[in-house]
């Protein structure tokens, strides 16, 4: 890869990676199988006039009640001697000609309610819609029991039935969509540009709508078939002698026990049609929602995998710690490609030391933390080189059991934003409980009392009240401090903090480090702090380890660091923390985006920004050179005393 | 309370229903060779003179009374008939709505515990198959199956004939059916569990309860089940609904005394007024079973409070 000037453009086209709609859904096997299956079965029933077949409707007492392979009747006979196969196939193509039509009427004006509810909003939405709700407060089947009640039993009457109570899910489905789509600013230009909103509704909103209606026939279809047979089968829809599935079963039950095979072939051609469709469905389905398409609801295991193949585990370094990582490698392998999160980190923490990870975010700053523990998730993400040692144990080689018990115990974090981390549905006193009794074996009381310490610790007022409460029911930063609480729950030798204080307000933040760095004196722990903001460095941190694109780009003491950034990507960093005081002071963002770490360039990964960058900062592998064991910065041409980029 | 306007929108729709059925009682009654003047006597009579929303007061104020009016063909008041059937369906919904609740939510949890496993794709074609199942269909081969060959359930009713009607003749008859009828609710809740419990492990207080250390079971049974659980409930609640109804082919197809195959004979004898009563008396159990649902959810997440 040579040509880094493509890079800085490919942000990740996910849509060249991304099979056709018609591939995907015939890599779907199961899909395929029902595709094929329905195929076969419209086929036949298309073709069922021009197949040589008696009649479905001649009787023949003399042959009543063959058995399946008998002569001349393939599937035997029924009661009055008719030939069940002829039978058959004329049920099934009326079981799906009237399956299709209720689909399609029931499609018809459910998506129109959709479209017309969502478009206009409002109180036409509002009545049409509690219409609708109104319908769905009745069970399905009942109501279209109700209205074959008032129509009178009829195969048509059935159908009107079933279409009717179908429309309801069509409608709720498209008015949704609608609703999100008349709101958008596509719509607002139609409407600008003249357009009446009968043309807006079918021209440019019904087109964005088709995949949910197409998604939702698929789903009801089969539906619709079992229903229409089942009305059949009770004896309200199809009347004799006019025959689908349905009733052909109703008339077999009557003698299940002497010739089941009557009532067994209609049910199992129901079940196969029903079956294909819904297999098929369901592969529609999954190609045309693409959050399902992109694989996201794969669920992450306790572990992050851990395959760091046949490369050498690194021994541990000289310079002891808490926490010491070595050539750590994080990857995330998603949909063919391999995204290199972290490409080979050393870092070490000692005792009561605060070691800050400044980078934006991309950098891997997080995912570097997530490692330690093993909490990035698998699948997509992986450990594929390196050690995390934890006083000298290697992490990554230990038993899942033991980093259950070192999580929590021994290493404790404290996560981004305190609302989607703490559980909803559980108080605060429980989850801090909790969080004490996975480590320490106390009673009840111990544990209240206990809890009640560690919120006093944290200085949250009220604290007795406060055990009571759920997590909503706190401010932000209140939050924040019951996750401090609970991360201090066990005197873990190591605190790491992913950005604590990002999602904060800024009163509140200068609290939370407050705190922080109290308890850091107090306990003596050792604390890796990530964080994109070299002020919260600066209130903090002994130390930092500058990151970029998976690596670290520069270390060394944070005073060093701010004072003489070496590494070009540091001093921009640096010069995009606000100072009171200083309102000329420009606040530069840094032009361009990190690049996409699963195509890295040669050379330095910053070069593409980087003001001072050269020919030769484009190629070969960059070290970090280091000037003292702890000051060390990974670029060509360092920035000199009093740098400024 | 959200149910009352419903309750109320029913008892409309109910009474429209009815209302838009074609063809004049007074002469359904007196017959076709009935006199003009008996017709319009009958009519008045009847109330059927009045105004559409006279008549629908009428019949409110008759249903506070709780008069459904009489069904003609079994000449006995609505009502005792209807409650009489619906305590049967109530039975057997309800051990169907308990079973498929139970083996529902296992199979989800086991599904999506085992992500892409083996038993994640067997439980998952298991559940297709049960939701394209026809169920009275179904119900025909659980009959041969375990009535005729087996012999080891009756195939029919809700009590022996001679002996019997005590609890254990009762769940000895109820097994088959409420198994039918649990199936296909079973296989939604199982869909609906899996989905709910692979976006709740993916949220970042499932990584805190893991950072905990807590053990995969606690994180997954008290952490994950929990809040799947939430948004679970309601379509339990859904779910009752297709229980109920689907009773109308189960109660056939076992000739189960309940309140379905009574609206399908009704249907069929076009007794219309003890149709109205049964619709009626469902779909407010409906409501309620719904209701019961939304409190149950309250009662698990405090932000609904």
């Amino acid at each position: 890869m040579t040509d880094t000037a493509v890079n800085t453009k490919a942000k990740p086209a996910p849509k060249s990676a991304r099979p056709g709609t018609v591939a995907l859904l015939l890599n779907n096997s199961l899909a395929t199988g029902g595709l094929i299956v329905l195929a076969v079965i419209c086929l036949i029933a298309l073709a069922t006039p021009l197949l040589p077949l008696p009649d479905p409707d001649a009787t023949a007492p003399a042959d009543r009640l063959l058995p399946v392979f008998s002569e001349g009747h393939l599937l035997g006979t029924d009661h009055l001697g008719r030939d069940l196969l002829s039978r058959l196939l004329w049920g099934t193509r009326v079981s799906l000609a009237v399956g299709v039509s209720a689909t399609l009427i029931a499609a018809f004006f459910g998506s129109l309610f959709g479209l017309v509810a969502g478009y206009a909003g409002g109180r036409t939405d509002t009545v049409i819609m509690r219409g609708i709700d109104m319908v769905m407060a009745f069970p399905y089947i009942l109501l279209a029991l109700a209205i074959v009640a008032v129509l009178g039993p009829g195969l048509l009457n059935a159908l009107y039935a079933i279409a009717l109570v179908n429309i309801p899910f069509f409608a709720r489905n498209i008015r949704g969509i609608t609703y999100g789509l008349a709101r958008r600013e596509f719509v607002d230009a139609a409407r600008l540009s003249g357009k009446s909103p009968v043309q807006i509704l079918f021209i440019e909103i019904l087109p964005n709508v088709l995949p949910v209606i197409v998604i939702t026939m698929s789903t009801t279809v089969g539906w619709m078939i079992l229903e229409t047979a089942g009305l059949s089968f009770l004896g309200l829809g199809a009347q004799p002698p006019q025959a689908d599935l349905g009733s052909m079963l109703g008339e077999g039950r009557k003698i299940l026990f002497t010739a089941p095979h009557v009532s067994i072939i209609p049910g199992l051609m129901i079940f196969a049609l029903v079956m294909s469709i819904n297999l098929f469905g369901d592969g529609v389905r999954d190609v045309l929602d693409p959050r399902l398409r992109a694989g996201s609801l794969s669920r992450p295991v306790a572990r992050t995998a851990v395959a760091r193949g046949g490369s050498d585990i690194p021994p541990p370094s000289a310079t002891p710690g808490v926490l010491d990582l070595r050539g750590l490698r994080t990857e995330f392998r998603i949909g063919g490609s391999v995204y290199k999160a972290v490409g080979g980190v050393d870092l070490h923490v000692r005792q009561g030391e605060c070691l800050g990870v400044v980078g934006e975010s991309g950098s891997g700053k997080s995912v570097t933390a997530m490692s330690v523990m093993g909490l990035v998730p698998t699948p997509p993400g992986r450990i594929a080189g390196g050690a995390a040692y934890l006083e000298g144990e290697d992490l990554f080689a230990a038993s899942d059991g033991r980093i259950r018990h070192l999580r929590g115990g021994s290493v404790a974090y404290v996560f981004q934003d305190p609302l989607s981390t703490l559980h909803p549905l559980f108080t605060v006193g429980d989850q801090l409980k909790e969080a004490i009794r996975a480590h320490q074996p106390l009673s009840n009381a111990q544990l209240k009392e206990k809890a009640l310490e560690l919120l006093s610790l944290v200085r949250i007022p009220n604290p007795k009240e406060r055990l009571s409460a759920y997590p909503h029911e706190l401010s932000g930063g209140m939050r924040q401090r019951v996750c401090i609480a609970m991360a201090l729950a066990n005197d873990a030798k190591l605190l790491i903090a992913d950005e604590p204080t990002t999602a904060l307000d800024v009163t509140v933040q200068a609290q939370v480090l407050t705190l922080m760095n109290g308890l850091r004196r107090e306990r003596n722990a050792a604390i890796l702090f990530i964080t994109h903001d070299f002020g919260v460095v600066s209130a903090l941190c002994d130390r930092v380890a500058v990151m970029y694109a998976g690596r670290i780009v520069e270390t060394g003491t944070t005073r060093e660091i701010l004072e003489n950034p070496q590494h070009p990507y540091t001093a921009k960093l640096i010069e995009c923390v606000p100072v009171l005081g200083e309102p000329e002071r420009r606040l530069d963002a840094i032009e361009g985006r990190p690049p996409v770490v699963n195509n890295l360039p040669d050379g330095c990964a910053f070069a593409d920004r980087c003001p001072r960058v050269r020919p030769d900062c484009r190629s070969g592998e960059l070290e970090l050179k280091l000037s003292s064991p702890e000051r060390g910065v990974r670029c060509l041409y360092p920035l000199g005393e009093g740098g400024t980029a | 309370m959200a149910a009352i306007p419903v309750l109320f929108g029913l008892t409309v729709i109910v009474f429209l229903i009815m209302a838009m059925i074609p063809g004049d009682p007074a002469t359904a009654i007196l017959g076709s060779y009935a006199t003009p003047e008996n017709v319009a006597k009958l009519n008045q009579q009847l109330g059927l003179d009045k105004s559409l929303f006279q008549q629908y007061l009428i019949w409110i104020g008759n249903l506070f009374h709780g008069d459904l009016g009489r069904s003609y063909t079994l000449n006995r008041p609505v009502l005792d008939e209807v409650l009489e059937r619906f305590s049967a369906t109530l039975i057997l919904a309800g051990t169907s709505l308990v079973l498929c609740s139970i083996f529902g939510l296992l199979a989800g949890i086991v599904s999506a515990v085992r992500q892409y496993g083996w038993a994640d794709k067997i439980i998952t074609f298991l559940v297709l198959i049960g939701i394209s199942t026809p169920s009275f269909w179904l119900g025909l081969l659980l009959i041969l199956a375990f009535a005729v060959k087996l012999r080891l359930f009756p195939a029919s009713g809700m009590f022996a004939i001679y002996g019997g009607g005590d609890l254990p003749d009762l769940l000895h008859h109820l097994a088959l059916p409420a198994l039918t009828l649990s199936v296909v609710a079973t296989g939604v809740i199982a869909r609906l569990t899996r989905t709910a419990m692979l976006e709740v492990l993916r949220q970042d207080y499932i990584r805190t309860a893991r950072a905990k250390g807590l053990s995969e079971r606690k994180v997954i049974y008290k952490h994950a089940f929990k809040a799947a659980l939430v948004s679970v409930v309601p379509v339990i609640g859904i779910q009752a609904g297709f229980v109920i109804g689907g009773a109308v082919y189960i109660e056939t197809v076992f000739q189960w005394p309940g309140i379905g195959s009574m609206l399908v004979t009704a249907i069929s004898t076009r007794d219309l007024l003890l149709v109205q009563g049964g619709v009626l008396v469902v779909a407010a159990a409906y409501v309620l079973f719904n209701l019961v649902a939304d409190v149950v959810q309250t009662m698990l997440d405090p932000r609904l409070r």
